[in-house]
């Protein structure tokens, strides 16, 4: 669904993205430091003007993984219906990437859950709070080592890091 | 105070010349919010200066959960972020489960899918536009839309056994085949469906006090919906021509013929009538669907190993009884690849997606919602800001935010 034009323009540009594809869907995985660069150039010159979505994913026992936090950002062109998912690598103890709020206002919110499930920081969130949980809670569930099952409000868990895990 | 400052609270909510204003609380338990939604209001005298949507109140962890129960359990729990619209959201679960293993299922579960979606469509903008009237003083519109709606229920009944969760569809196919009496069901909604949008239609369309109460409400432009991730009606009203049953046809949505359904105000009015037309437009899909359902199973046969066999095949074969139990016992179950998908369907509400991440198991490592209600009700304090507090209830019930898929 994204045009092979399109991706040579992103690689021209940033020669770190990695481009796969799988079931029809372009992904690419583009390094922490260039995510915002990255992410402001699809917006601004190649006209991924919507952002559909931004979520995360806790890879601290998938195998192969290379990162704990996979940061996907879910792109499209409402003119000519391109998609593109846009992945990138966040290593824990204290996972921080750039808050995209500035490009696409919609961000806000789907930024505030992340942190609030994951503890992904964003910088330059204009209100980064937890948003689903109340403000009181200290863990970030969504998290592999936050157990599903426990006794009581879950404050004593082993928090485990990828280098243990 | 004049009306240009007010209209723009962004300098004013750091001026300690605000201290006169009210603040109020609205909900969380508040007839107009419908479900379990809280937001503190800003208020200069009626005129409300600011919102502060406050959510969670009915988060209940479904991401988690989905991490835990299988590709077919978890439709269970799909069944419950959206409640009005449940039957959308469990073919957009399994879409998305079956894009991830590539299976691709038979025409005549792909043809009832699209018929259940629609019918899902048609009772949502029912309680939607319904609640639209209701919010601003038309009760009768109310149960002029709840009528036709007890029928749209009746006949998920008949399909799966359950009015409300319904989880009708499995993975590869359908919990099980429509039978006739379901079909005539159909038929005579569609019947007697138009009877009831043309009442509600004479009732509201030109009514004096519903148009005074909608018309230039909560305005959004086709540039800020973009900008804020709008999808689905809401975008449509605003003059987004996007509906991913056309951009992106899946199921088997290339075969009909329907209208995209936009406007270009972006008013509570605007997004009403596309509500009501969209109705119409769902009508003649699902006529479409009913009058050209292909014959066939409507699961994918156990080559696939997907699809649990029919019980006659476990009893009476050596593979159906094979296929039965790789399916489940425990260690067995789906064969998935470990791999990460994303799959959008046009729920009712707007764009309703999966991003699941599979690992080999049969459940997912990460089952990630993308509720269209989430980013909806982000909109609020942009649309209600400068109109009066009797205006909160017109723009809530015209987003349609359903709580339980706003905090999932």
């Amino acid at each position: 669904m994204t045009n092979q034009a399109t991706i040579d323009r992103l690689l021209a540009a940033f020669p770190a993205v990695e481009p796969s594809e799988f079931r029809g869907q372009t992904r690419t995985v583009v390094p922490r430091e260039s995510v915002f660069d990255a992410l402001a150039f699809l917006k601004g010159d190649l006209g991924f003007d919507m952002l559909i979505d931004v979520t995360c994913v806790d890879y601290l026992a998938y195998r192969g993984a290379r990162g704990r936090f996979g940061l996907v950002y879910l792109l499209l062109n409402t003119g000519s219906g391109e998609r593109l998912v846009v992945r990138t690598f966040v290593d824990d103890p204290e996972p921080t990437v750039p808050s995209v709020v500035p490009l696409w206002e919609g961000a806000n919110w789907l930024e505030r859950e992340v942190w609030d499930l994951f503890g992904m920081r964003f910088e330059g969130h204009p209100d980064l709070r937890r948003i689903v949980l109340p403000e009181e809670f200290t863990a970030h569930p969504l998290r592999k080592d936050y157990p599903l099952q426990g006794r009581g409000e879950r404050h004593n868990f082993p928090v485990i890091t990828r280098a243990e895990g | 105070m004049p009306l240009e400052r007010v209209l723009q609270p962004g300098n004013l909510a750091r001026d300690e010349s605000q201290e006169y204003l009210w603040t109020m609380n609205f909900g969380p338990q508040h007839p107009a919010t419908h479900t379990t939604l809280r937001i503190v209001l800003k208020l200069d005298g009626e005129r409300v200066v600011d919102a502060m949507p406050d959510i969670g109140y009915l988060h209940s962890g479904f991401e988690k959960l989905g991490e835990e129960l299988d590709y077919n359990q978890y439709v269970t729990v799909t069944d419950r972020m959206n409640y009005v619209s449940p039957m959308a959201n469990n073919v957009a679960w399994h879409m998305a489960v079956e894009k991830l293993m590539g299976i691709e299922a038979p025409p005549r579960c792909q043809y009832l899918r699209v018929i259940v979606a629609e019918l899902a469509r048609i009772a949502d903008h029912l309680v939607c536009n319904g609640a639209v009237g209701l919010d601003t003083g038309a009760f009768t519109c109310f149960l002029y839309a709840f009528n036709p709606r007890e029928k749209i229920y009746d006949i998920f009944e008949a399909l799966c056994g359950a009015r409300f969760t319904n989880s009708y569809t499995r993975v590869g196919g359908l919990m099980r085949d429509a039978s006739p009496e379901a079909i005539r069901m159909i038929r005579e909604v569609i019947r007697e469906l138009p009877k009831a949008l043309d009442d509600m239609e004479r009732l509201l369309n030109r009514n004096k006090i519903f148009v005074d109460r909608t018309k230039g409400v909560g305005v959004l432009s086709k540039e800020e919906a973009i900008r804020r991730s709008v999808t689905g009606p809401i975008a449509r009203a605003s003059g987004v021509t996007r509906d991913l049953r056309k951009d992106e046809p899946y199921l088997c949505y290339r075969d009909f013929d329907f209208r995209v359904c936009c406007a270009r105000a972006g008013d509570c009015y605007a997004r009403y009538l596309v509500r009501m037309d969209e109705m119409r437009e769902s009508l003649k899909i699902v006529e479409q669907a009913v009058e050209n359902l292909p014959q066939g199973p409507v699961s994918v046969g156990m080559g696939e190993r997907a699809s649990l066999p029919s019980k006659g095949m476990v009893y009476s074969t050596i593979e159906g009884l094979i296929t039965h139990f790789e399916l489940v016992m425990s260690n067995r179950g789906f064969e998935v690849p470990c791999e990460e998908v994303y799959c959008a369907t046009e729920a009712p509400n707007g764009e309703l997606g999966f991003y699941l991440v599979g690992d080999g198991t049969n459940r997912a490592y990460r089952a990630r919602c993308r509720p269209p209600s989430f980013l909806h009700f982000a909109l609020f304090p942009h649309l209600i800001r400068g109109h009066t507090l009797s205006d909160v209830v017109a723009v809530l019930g015209s987003l349609n935010v359903i709580a339980a898929e706003l905090d999932r």
